[in-house]
């Protein structure tokens, strides 16, 4: 059985050790950017079936946004649209044969979880201005200062391992199954591998945008037009 | 065959770790669902809202063994001991 915490690397470019989540994670991104950028090129006040799809992913993220938040989602809606995605497609990568999901391995959940971090102090500077946000670790009182800043590494971490943990789970537990029994035992596991990935990239997402959203802060203005109407 | 004491007593704490840590998140995940049973029975047409909050929540409390899982695995691939 392998170990689920280390790597081999693939091959070598130049003194760089190259592992299979980063090439993986790098065909990806490229998916994604190229999807994107090409889906993107004809837009239309008339929109086709793929500008449709893409129009509800948008908005879905935005109510997402706008119900965590309660303020614009504007200037989060690329973070957090680009965060869910790329951890739904990670996850869901493991539907491709020999390809396992980049997400199974530590090292791409602290990547996310660190960017995320730095997302949250980098908008909460921007939100509140740098004494602004220093000030928030005060918060009900300077007692809490210490427990502030641990918190702060404390849900990071957190936001690592249950990723890593849920997916190589799945990972794990379907190379399990699949070394006891035969071909068609693991499916309904790796059906529900599916459904973990899916769940779990959104409340990757939602916690993310639950953080950012407690370092800006509570908006003062209207929390956009079109929130009367949403399923809820 | 003389298997080396810190790995027996690893193994045996990676399944001690893994039986005991389920239990609470295990009451705890048939709680949720009890309440969100029960919720739904009451009022039908709140299903879907209430679903995907389950499953949310359930994400979540799993995330509690998911923790024990990852103890237990580094206790058995990453021990610092071994």
């Amino acid at each position: 059985m392998d170990n689920p915490l280390s790597l081999e690397p693939l091959f070598h470019l130049g003194p760089v050790p190259i592992t299979a989540p980063v090439v993986v994670t790098w065909a990806i991104m490229l998916a994604l950017g190229l999807f994107a950028a090409l889906a993107t090129r004809r837009l239309s006040l008339t929109p086709g079936k793929l500008q449709t799809v893409l129009e509800l992913l948008v908005t879905t993220v935005d109510s997402q946004i706008r119900d965590t938040m309660q303020r614009d989602p504007a200037p989060f809606r690329a973070l957090i649209g680009s965060i869910f995605l790329f951890v739904l497609i990670a996850n869901w990568s493991a539907l491709i044969p020999g390809i396992e999901p980049p997400t199974a391995h530590l090292e791409t959940d602290a990547a996310l979880a660190l960017v995320v971090l730095a997302a949250t102090i980098a908008y909460g500077i921007a939100g509140r201005g740098l004494g602004g946000y220093l000030a928030t670790f005060a918060e009900p009182s300077w007692v809490m200062i210490p427990l502030n800043v641990v918190e702060q590494i404390t849900r990071t971490f957190s936001l690592i391992v249950r990723l890593f943990g849920n997916v190589m789970s799945g990972v794990f537990v379907v190379g399990i199954v699949l070394s006891l029994a035969g071909l068609f035992v693991p499916i309904p596991l790796m059906a529900l591998d599916l459904l973990t990935g899916a769940v779990q990239a959104y409340i990757f997402a939602v916690l993310a945008t639950v953080f950012i959203g407690a370092a800006v802060g509570e908006s003062h203005g209207p929390a956009g037009q079109d929130q009367k109407d949403l399923p809820r | 065959m003389t298997a080396n004491l810190i790995e027996i007593v690893s193994i045996l704490a990676a399944a001690l770790a893994v039986s005991f840590g389920a239990i609470g998140p295990a009451l705890a995940e048939g709680r949720a669902v009890a309440a969100a049973m029960d919720a739904i029975a009451r009022q039908p047409e709140a299903a879907g809202t209430l679903s995907r909050t389950l499953f949310v929540g359930l994400a979540m409390i799993e995330t509690m063994a998911i923790y024990t899982l990852v103890i237990a695995l580094l206790v058995l691939f990453a021990n610092p001991f071994v």
